[in-house]
């Protein structure tokens, strides 16, 4: 093993050790263990994002669309379908991936800029759907009347409502799941053939691949990805609102990718603690903390235009 | 069979001409220069052989195959591989990971989520033969950015030869060089062009890289086809003189 294989692992171990004991070190710095499950599920958003800006090379502005779809599936499943957790995240995972993996097939042409703006529109009719289906949605007072159900496992059952820890250590076995996804087919050639795009269109073109395709595929797996964040989301406040939906919230997740390091896989949970400790904090002071993230986001995309991991990289190579 | 055959290919932007009514072949094993003065035509041929740009009229015949309204991934897939002008790699990649990608590709795994022991362990092996044609195994692990020009351009070569082609386009493979760069990229090619039989051709602006390679050569001027022929019919033709060095007085 080689030391940089070696310092790899260290570093790995000491994001899970982090990741596990969160709700037994999270207390003593004033935290609370329902912001380490937000922490989670944003992060895993931010990473979903990411797979597509940081690993493909497209940016999407319109990725809150597949998170709230996957949120509002989810909550509606519960609610209509029935009284299963598991059942509520699959149907928002399918959901949002699905409806991503269709709208996506029409943007695919679209590059840089352009790509964007069409993102930002599809994502806002998703919005004004939830916003005007009150009957459905809840409108604008958002969805309520489910909640996440116990894991029966007939031997044993697991409380995921009432006990706020279980509930975390449920949401991070999920997110080491999708992560692990993620990482293996970053690895794989056809992780291979995303990042050749990102570095440069033109020669991946020119070996052989096909671009758009692959675009798509990436841009698909990404969408199944936030959906099932956006699913998990809806089950921390037993709740969906429109505003999961909205490209600011879209904006956010691009945020705390390009905060945390945008060329590295886990910069952007790196970007969603910041991110969310900031919100929840400063919150508590002003209402305007958003001016404070922004500040932060200028000094951060000014100095260190690879994010906070990128440039502690950075630190070590040289 | 002829490898490349290019019958009467034209292209125009608007009312400007880039290529006109051009035609010939290429023999399997041969090495073809195509030169001409700046403006000639020389890219735009390339660009539309390689599927960069559709033809306005005329056809490509790759392997007796008409390709002229193929698409240049698939082109690639038939065994058609180019360089670029201004070298085109991935240059925040290490050599390995460039040369890596492109075997993936050509071996077909491109939408493999996962490799078994054996195909991983067969990639790596052609990815170390690769490195080590071009001598470049003791900079695996360099980023392909921060070498020298030549090595750059002799990643991009062997990215392209990695593609397995019958016929590989190489687009001034010796352009902003120093000599001893120069040099190297020749005897490269030579090499692949005689020991591995493999049919390029080249654009190229340095005389001395033409002469000492090609087979035959072809000369375009102002997007027209000029002549034809060896090196000595074209060194002696009073045409191509003319169109390089202006009319005599």
């Amino acid at each position: 093993m080689t030391a940089a294989q070696g310092r790899h692992l260290a570093i790995l171990a000491a994001i899970w050790a982090a990741l596990i004991f969160a709700p037994y070190w999270m207390p003593l710095f004033g935290g609370y263990t329902a912001l380490g499950s937000r922490v989670l599920v944003l992060g895993l958003g931010a990473m979903a994002v990411n797979f597509l800006l940081g690993f493909t090379g497209v940016l999407s502005f319109g990725h809150a669309a597949w998170f709230g779809l996957g949120a509002y599936a989810c909550g509606l499943a519960l609610k209509f379908v029935a009284s299963s957790t598991l059942l509520g995240l699959v149907a928002g995972t399918l959901v949002g991936g699905i409806a991503g993996a269709i709208l996506g097939g029409l943007l695919i042409r679209r590059r840089g800029i352009y790509f964007a703006m069409v993102t930002i529109a599809f994502g806002q009719v998703f919005y004004y759907i939830a916003f005007q289906w009150s009957s459905l949605t809840g409108g604008d007072d958002g969805l309520r009347g489910f909640a996440r159900q116990p894991l029966d496992f007939k031997l044993f059952k697991i409380d995921l409502l009432h006990n706020d820890v279980s509930f975390y250590y449920f949401v991070l076995v999920c997110f080491a799941a999708v992560a692990a996804i993620m990482a293996f087919i970053l690895r794989s050639p056809f992780g291979h053939t995303m990042i050749a795009i990102r570095e440069n269109e033109r020669r991946a073109r020119f070996l052989g691949i096909p671009i758009e395709l692959h675009i798509w595929i990436a841009f698909t797996l990404s969408c199944f990805f936030m959906a099932f964040a956006g699913a998990l989301y809806a089950l921390i406040n037993n709740f969906a609102d429109p505003r999961m939906l909205h490209y600011t919230l879209s904006g956010d997740f691009v945020i705390m990718a390009v905060m945390g390091g945008m060329r590295t896989f886990w910069g952007p949970l790196l970007g969603a603690v910041i991110f969310v400790v900031l919100q929840d904090y400063i919150s508590s002071v002003t209402v305007n903390w958003m001016s404070f993230i922004g500040i932060l986001i200028v000094f951060i995309v000014l100095f260190f235009p690879r994010g906070v991991l990128g440039l502690l990289r950075q630190r070590r190579a040289a | 069979m002829s490898v490349l055959a290019v019958e009467n290919l034209s292209k125009r932007f608007g009312s400007l001409v880039a290529v006109r009514d051009i035609s010939l072949t290429v023999e399997d094993g041969e090495l073809r220069a195509v030169i001409g003065p700046n403006g000639a035509g020389k890219t735009t041929f390339f660009n539309l052989v390689s599927g960069f740009l559709a033809p306005s009229t005329g056809s490509i015949l790759f392997e007796g195959r008409d390709i002229s309204r193929v698409p240049a991934h698939q082109r690639v897939g038939l065994g058609m591989a180019r360089t670029f002008q201004i070298t085109e790699i991935f240059p925040e990649l290490t050599v390995f990971e460039n040369i890596r990608i492109v075997t993936e590709v050509a071996a077909g795994y491109r939408l493999r989520p996962w490799l078994n022991r054996a195909e991983a362990a067969d990639i790596r092996r052609r990815i170390e033969q690769t490195l080590a044609l071009a001598g470049l195994s003791n900079k695996a692990d360099r980023l392909v950015g921060e070498l020298a020009h030549g090595d750059q351009r002799a990643t991009e070569i062997m990215m392209a030869l990695a593609l397995k082609p019958r016929l590989l386009l190489l687009d001034e493979p010796t352009a902003g060089m120093g000599d001893q760069e120069t040099y190297d990229i020749t005897q490269l090619i030579r090499r692949l062009h005689k020991d591995n039989k493999l049919t390029i051709v080249l654009i190229e602006h340095d005389m001395r890289v033409v002469f000492h390679l090609a087979d035959r050569i072809t000369v375009l001027d102002q997007g027209g086809f000029l002549a034809e022929g060896t090196p000595q019919e074209i060194a002696a033709n009073r045409a191509v003189q003319t169109a390089y060095l202006g009319q005599a007085a």
